[in-house]
């Protein structure tokens, strides 16, 4: 059987697929042939790696977060900083590899959806970059929460495009860039920003974000001489968590914790806990934890952060899930608001609402893991962009 | 019941109309009178739409109905009940139109035994193409109903044979890459698409997106089995009503039986 075959079509056990209109499969097939060409040809695995230590500037630090470990009560905490990368996040880890790949393809026309502008900036900036022409979808409500990343992408040269449909946020941002992509397929390549979508977005972006591991499990091992007791990431979509678990997931003793939002509270139904609470479901091409009612209609998520603000997950998250080799868990708005403020104060560092979640996590059990060894944290991006949206929140007037 | 449907128009030269429409819009009450309307002005087959929260492949118009029949408590088992109804008083062949995930909450082996017994002869899911889950394709073929199959321009030659098996009842050419919605302007090369797709294909073939005057159903019926139309119609609804939808579907008979 080849790996084309569409029964068995790279999934994560049940999970994944390609459940997109018919016009798309050609593209799919396409775009897949051409990933698994470039994955094995030097010059483009070179040229990724080497514009993310150039122009990324790959790796990032390994910290050892002394201060906020004494307040979790577990002296080994480390941050893994994607929020050094270029752009503030780990998103410009898989828009590099991606723009790339359109290149290979011959289409200069880039698409785009984005939640918390941090996938949008990412991929504005990897079109300047190679002079491609580049559109955004982005939900009404995260124009407004994020008003900062939307003027960061238009001066990078993308237009924005605001998705007034539905929740107006990234649900709708991602069906307009799939129709989008429907429509001008034949010119077009759609940059997914996480690992969601149909194949072979899911594995393609996963692989794109696995530097984040690598690098972690090098240093962990070079600074501390062993592999951390557990790995802990914030999961929307879940692509830096996917990122970062990957080259653990053989380290049968490193516990590998995703971290959903839970809003204003899971009991309260306004939240984005996928995993927690949703029934596998088939939205924006592939099968997986959904939050959809009885019917099957698919329920508004809610979140502080606008990149956890997703009723969907990524596929792989859910098989990790099923076998039990990832622990999925959910951190309130309140208590990520929390963590927004104590890591800022306790390190200097002002975190992403995003990965505020993760950093949640660690404060209230990282003192579970004291006796077991380091725990890493992803900080998937920096909170410069939330900064006028938290003041708001507080009771502030909007900063710009 | 498609099938025979094709077969018989065939046999008078003539192709089929095939009215779209989104179940409980603008509201629950006029599905059924509507259905009905439609084929006492001539619609042959009726794709009857169940809304879902995310249509993906569906242009602003459908996005609009969708939403609103959701609004209007518009569920599964309520389209299936207004399909009983209207059963109960009319034979034309109802196609069920929608996307996987609502179908899959309900129950696919559930969905597909009261679907048949309400009186559905076919089911097209939007996000279901060819080869995407061949446990959920296998379970729709082995029922009653026929699994309405998607041609798009993108499908490569090899794929369209590959793409009606497991089908029956007819395939539909999406006439032009893109979301549903009314167009101004139909692909030229619409014969010789068709011609392609007939080399290797002996299902009828119907050609829909886009279509939304009398002349442009007259041509696509030239050269087509059937003509679907959709977000056209949804906008004479949203114009008129019942009378200008009927109105509106009647034109599209009249120009296509001239041709």
């Amino acid at each position: 059987m080849s790996a084309e075959t569409p029964a068995r079509m790279n999934r994560f056990g049940p999970f994944g697929g390609r459940y997109v209109p018919e016009t798309l499969i050609g593209a799919l097939e396409e775009l897949s042939a051409e990933y698994d060409a470039a994955a094995s040809d030097q010059s483009f695995v070179s040229k990724v790696d080497f514009l993310l230590s150039n122009f990324a500037g790959r790796p990032t630090a390994l910290y050892h977060a002394e201060r906020l470990g004494e307040e979790a009560a577990h002296p080994s905490i480390y941050l893994k900083r994607e929020d050094l990368n270029h752009t503030g996040a780990h998103k410009i880890n898989n828009t590099i590899g991606q723009a790339l790949l359109a290149i290979r393809m011959g289409k200069r026309r880039i698409i785009a959806e984005t939640g918390a502008g941090q996938h949008g900036v990412a991929t504005a900036t990897a079109c300047a970059l190679f002079d491609l022409e580049c559109i955004v979808y982005m939900g009404e409500e995260d124009v407004e929460r994020q008003a900062l990343n939307v003027y960061r992408m238009k001066l990078l040269g993308a237009e924005v495009r605001v998705v007034g449909s539905g929740t107006r946020t990234l649900k709708d941002a991602t069906n307009e860039a799939i129709r989008d992509w429907v429509t001008n397929v034949e010119t077009t390549h759609y940059i997914i920003g996480s690992v969601v979508g149909p194949d072979p977005f899911p594995r393609m972006v996963r692989d794109f974000q696995t530097v984040i591991g690598r690098e972690t499990r090098e240093q962990i091992l070079e600074v501390t001489g062993r592999l951390p007791s557990a790995v802990v990431a914030c999961v929307g979509g879940g692509s830096n968590a996917i990122g970062i678990f990957h080259p653990f997931l053989s380290d049968k003793e490193v516990r590998l914790i995703g971290v959903e939002a839970a809003g204003t509270g899971i009991e309260t139904g306004q939240h984005a806990a996928s995993l927690a609470v949703g029934r596998p479901g088939v939205l924006h091409g592939s099968l997986s934890y959904l939050l959809q009612d009885a019917d099957g209609q698919v329920s508004p998520a809610h979140s502080v952060s606008a990149g956890l603000d997703y009723p969907g997950v990524g596929p792989e998250h859910s098989y990790l899930k099923d076998i039990g080799r990832a622990e999925y868990t959910a951190v309130t708005d309140q208590d990520a608001l929390k963590a927004f403020h104590r890591l800022s104060q306790l390190e200097g560092i002002i975190p992403a609402l995003e990965s505020a979640h993760a950093i949640a996590y660690v404060l209230d059990f990282g003192a579970k893991y004291r006796d077991e060894g380091p725990v890493v944290v992803c900080l998937s991006g920096r909170g410069d962009k939330d900064v006028s949206h938290v003041a708001q929140i507080e009771g502030s007037e909007p900063l710009i | 019941m498609i099938s025979k449907t094709f077969k018989l128009l065939g046999s008078q030269g003539r192709a089929a109309l095939i009215p779209f429409v989104t179940a409980g819009y603008p509201n629950r009450d006029v599905t059924i009178p509507l259905l009905e309307r439609l084929t006492d002005v001539g619609a042959d087959v009726i794709e009857l739409g169940i809304p879902f929260s995310d249509p993906l492949a569906d242009g602003p118009t459908i996005q609009r109905s969708s939403f609103e029949a959701l609004q209007n408590g518009t569920t599964v088992a309520s389209v299936l009940a207004d399909l009983r109804a209207f059963r109960a008083g009319n034979d034309a062949p109802v196609v069920l139109f929608s996307y996987l995930n609502p179908i899959l909450a309900y129950g696919l082996e559930a969905f597909l035994s009261d679907a048949v017994a309400a009186g559905a002869n076919g089911i097209l899911l939007t996000d279901l193409p060819t080869g995407a889950d061949p446990k959920v394709e296998a379970t729709i073929s082995e029922s009653p109903l026929a699994l309405i199959r998607l041609i798009a321009p993108t499908t490569r030659f090899e794929r369209i044979t590959k793409v009606t098996h497991g089908g029956s009842g007819f395939v539909y050419y999406i006439s032009r890459t893109g979301v549903t919605g009314a167009r101004a302007e139909l692909r030229k090369s619409l014969t010789e698409e068709l011609d392609r797709i007939r080399s290797v294909v002996s299902l009828p073939v119907a050609v829909g997106f886009g279509i939304s005057t009398p002349e442009q159903a007259a041509s696509v019926a030239a050269v087509a089995d059937g003509v679907v139309v959709g977000s056209a119609l949804i906008q004479a609804l949203d114009k008129g009503g019942i009378d200008a939808g009927a109105d509106f579907l009647q034109s599209l008979r009249i120009g296509m039986d001239r041709g």
